[in-house]
This record gives C-alpha cells, structure tokens and sequence, in this order.
C-alpha cells in the first residue's frame, strides 16, 4: 500500500501527539513469536513474527575451500531474499537495492560482531573449512525487515547443529550435537525519526512515512557493533544518541527472548 | 526385482499425510499453505493489477503469471539450492501456470495479470505438486474466477508397482533398493480438474510402457480428490462460519444458520 501526502501528513501529526495507529507505545515492539528447528532440510532453521512482519530463515552447511587471505578461517554468508510473495512492492529478479541493503546491514551485523569463532570452523588449515550459509526470507512483510531477520538469522544459527563429516564427506543425514561456535548475540534495533518523533519497530505504513532510520546492532556488553542510517533525512548527533540509546535498552529484550528459544 | 514394501510403510495408492491453510499471507489478495508430507509450499496471489512490462498486455483478457522458487535450505539432498531463478524452475512456473490457466477466467480484466508466487522452504519430491495445490487454494481465496480449483498429485511407477504421491526417497529408488535399475523407475506429476476429471498438467520422467501409463494416471485422478478434499476444507475453515453449539432457546428449538 503506497501511502499518499495526506496520509503522511496524518501519520505525522498521531506520532507528534504519541499515538500509533495500533496503539503501542513509540518504544513498543509488536507481539514476538519466534520458532525454530521445523525444516528438516535445512541445518538449522528459524521464523520469527513480530506483529504481522513473518521472516524465516535456514542454515545450510557445507565444506569449502577458505578464502586465501584467512586459510585458517571458516566462512560466513547471510543473505535474503525479499520474496514478491511478502508484499505487492517487491519484484521478481535480481535483488533491487532494498533487499541488498536488508541482507547486508544484517550479514554485518553478525559479522562485525565477532560472535562466530571462525577458527573452530577450520578442518584443515588452507584447504577445507565449513561454510555457514544463513538465507532470510521474509514471508509476510509488515515493516520492519531488518530487526525481524537478523532475529531470525540469529535464532536459525543458534538452532544449527553441524552435519557429520567423514572421510572428506558431509552427510547431511547424521546430524551432531555440534552447535556452531557463537560468543556473543548480536542483536540489530531499527530506530526510525518521523519529524519529533522516534519510534522501534516500525509497521510498514510507518516506515513509508520515515525522514530517517537508524538500525544499530549490539552485542552482550552494549557495545554496538554496527550502524546503518537509512532514508532522505538528516539526523543531528543529538538525535543520533537518543535513537542507540532507544535501540540498546530495545536490544536487551530482544536478546532475552531469543536466548529462550 | 520387485518393489513390494514403501520405503516409508505407505501403501501403494497412499498419500502422504496433508495440511492446508487459506489466508496464511495478509498482505496478498490471496494466499495458502499447503503440505505433502515433508514437502511444503506457500502461494501467495496479486491481482488483477496491472501487466508490466506493458508488451505482456493482453487486450482481450488478463494473463496468469507464476513464479515457482525453492528457497535455498529446502533441498531434499543435502545441498543448498542457489537463490534465484534456474532452468529448472522456470520450467516448473511455466508447466504451473498452464496447469492453472485451464481453470482460471481472466475475461473480465484486460490489461491485467494475476501474479501467483510459489515459494518452498522445505521440499521432499513432488514440489510442483505441492505449488500448485497451494496456488489453486490462494487464487480462490483471492476471489479470482475459477471453474473449479486444480488438485495435483505425482504418481510414479517402480519394481512394477503404480505409487502415488513419491517422497525424495522413491524418486531415486535405485540408490535405496538392491537390484532396482534406473529405467525401472518412472515419475509422473498430474493436475487434474476435479470436477471433470480433465488434466491440466502431465509430465514424466522413466520409462513405462502405455497401459501402465493410463493405469497410472487414473490412480492420480483418485488420488488428485483426496487432495481436493483438503483444498475444499481449508477454505471452508476460512469463509464458512461456524455453527455454534448453543441451540437458540427458541420454542422451536431453531438452530443459529450459519449463514
């Protein structure tokens, strides 16, 4: 649904006097579901709904050579897919600018937080590594792709167990109880300005109606790791500060539910 | 060699257990969920909107447009399946969408095109089965004429025997059964119009000879309304309320109509 000036206009006007249109609080997540371990094809696996926004993602893990300039280090690649299925706006083809900005705040998110032990994933040192495949796609898109698939890209990878390997082979049927090495939780908070207002998890309509967006990734400590600015507006340092403030008190639940899982 | 016991204890003419939801997407016009066994498909339908690229327009009527897409961790063996569109999968949304436009009356809206995505996150054989019997549940639940909703179901022939409904396993029975040769296997996949019987998508893989085929693809036909009796079902969960259990304390003792 594209919105049009007038409701913009509206839209902004709730926001300045506190209301939403579904009636949270500007620093209200939406109702969070989150499951895992359902898709027996994949090594791990995820979906998570927040209000109606629905992403899942799988893990798939294979044997690979490493890349040259880090022989003794596994690989990792998140990628996503914002599927035409999830919403009227996107469409078939290669990846328009929206999904690659999507896939690569959340891949660097997980990666800049240094929460994979790559070492581990070594087998031998300059010729084989395991290589950590994590695929986000967004089933229903309500707003808010970014922090719903990081979730669930977390949650998919906290799932996985490795296959076995034997004999130069993976066999994918006889699954361990190896977890993939991670140390930290990163978790990623969108924060998103329209006019005076900030407001997390944004609904898509709300996002349409966005001057400016920040999504902050952080790990254990609060410590952030990773920061994205997004849309046409400007943001003053002072803006800034408030909206990581917002997103790592945001972090802290959300790093709560998804160690429950 | 024989093949006398289903790998996974079925019998031969036994469909994998099946679950079907409508309305599953909210922001599609239409959507469903559709499962045979471990394989499971979503659907969710557009339109009618209007046709881009414009040369794609057809004056005199809409045009169906599927997209079938297997996402990366759904492959039944083992690997990753690379996103994006393959050969393979725009065969299998080309076969979709003929299965479907035999049933489908765009006449209403020129110009215009009703896009149907297939999206699998899991798949054990017979995905373009489960695609379609999921498309059929979403393009009725988006309201899109139809004269009847396609039920779809892949019967096979191996060790001279007809099974319906393969899983994974069956479709390579040679690498799981001793003595079994790859000719011996055949893999059929059928559309059919429940209502008449017609068939709206047949193709195969093996080799059989034609009395087995015509057996076979009757087998499919009984098969195909037992899947369209789970098609039926999930839209009446959606759009048929329910009648409620209290009896109206009416002298007569008149039941609340569900209508």
């Amino acid at each position: 649904m594209m919105i049009d000036q007038e409701a913009k206009r509206h839209l902004r006007e709730s926001l300045a006097k506190g209301v939403r249109y579904d009636g949270r609080k500007k620093d209200e997540f939406r109702n969070i579901e989150i499951r895992t371990g359902f898709i027996v094809t994949a090594e791990g696996s995820a979906q998570v709904k927040c209000g109606e926004t629905e992403v899942i993602a799988g893990v798939k893990m294979s044997v690979e050579k490493p890349y040259s300039d880090t022989p003794d280090s596994g690989i990792l690649m998140v990628g996503a897919e914002l599927l035409p299925l999830s919403n009227p706006k996107y469409e078939g083809g290669p990846p328009g600018a929206d999904a690659i900005e999507v896939a690569r705040v959340i891949d660097r998110g997980i990666r800049e937080s240094k929460s994979l032990d790559n070492q581990r994933l070594c087998i031998t040192a300059g010729e084989k590594v395991w290589t950590i495949n994590v695929d986000i796609s967004p089933l229903n898109d309500d707003g808010n792709l970014i922090d719903v698939g990081s979730m669930a890209a977390v949650a998919a990878i906290l799932n996985a167990r490795f296959p076995s390997y034997e004999n130069g082979k993976v066999d994918f049927k006889k699954v361990t109880n190896e977890p993939i090495p991670m140390m930290r939780i990163p978790i990623a908070i969108t924060v998103i300005r329209i006019g005076d207002a900030f407001i997390v998890d944004p609904t898509e309509l709300e996002e349409q109606a966005l001057d400016a967006r920040l999504t902050v990734t952080t790990i254990d400590d609060d410590r952030l790791c990773s920061i994205q600015k997004g849309g046409a507006g400007t943001l003053s340092i002072e803006e800034i500060e408030k909206m990581v403030d917002l997103a790592v008190h945001k972090s802290r639940e959300i790093r709560k539910l998804i160690k429950q899982e | 060699m024989d093949y006398n016991k289903r790998l996974d204890g079925r019998d031969f003419d036994e469909l994998r257990p099946m679950e079907a939801k409508a309305g599953v997407i909210k922001k599609a016009d239409g959507s469903a969920y559709f499962r045979m066994g471990k394989t499971i498909a979503y659907a969710a339908v557009y339109g009618p909107r209007e046709m881009f690229p414009k040369f794609m327009q057809d004056p005199k009527k809409g045009v169906l447009r599927c997209n079938y897409n297997m996402l990366p961790f759904s492959g039944a063996g083992g690997d990753r399946v690379k996103p994006g569109p393959s050969r393979r999968s725009k065969e299998i949304s080309a076969v979709t969408e003929k299965a479907l436009s035999a049933v489908v009356d765009l006449s209403d809206s020129p110009n215009a095109v009703v896009d149907v995505y297939i999206e699998l996150p899991q798949t054990d054989a017979g995905s373009r089965c489960c695609g379609i019997n999921a498309a059929a549940i979403a393009l009725a639940d988006a309201g899109i004429p139809m004269r009847d909703i396609v039920a779809a179901v892949a019967v096979g022939h191996a060790g001279n025997k007809i099974i319906v409904d393969l899983d994974y396993e069956e479709e390579h029975l040679p690498d799981y059964l001793e003595g079994l040769d790859e000719k011996d296997v055949a893999d059929i996949p059928v559309a059919v119009i429940p209502s008449t019987g017609e068939i709206s998508l047949l193709q195969m893989d093996g080799i059989v000879d034609k009395a087995v085929l015509f057996k076979a693809l009757h087998k499919a036909r009984e098969a195909a309304m037992k899947v369209s009796e789970v098609q039926r079902n999930a839209l009446r969960e959606k759009f048929v309320a329910h009648v409620s259990d209290d009896i109206d304390n009416n002298e007569n003792g008149f039941e609340e109509n569900q209508y």
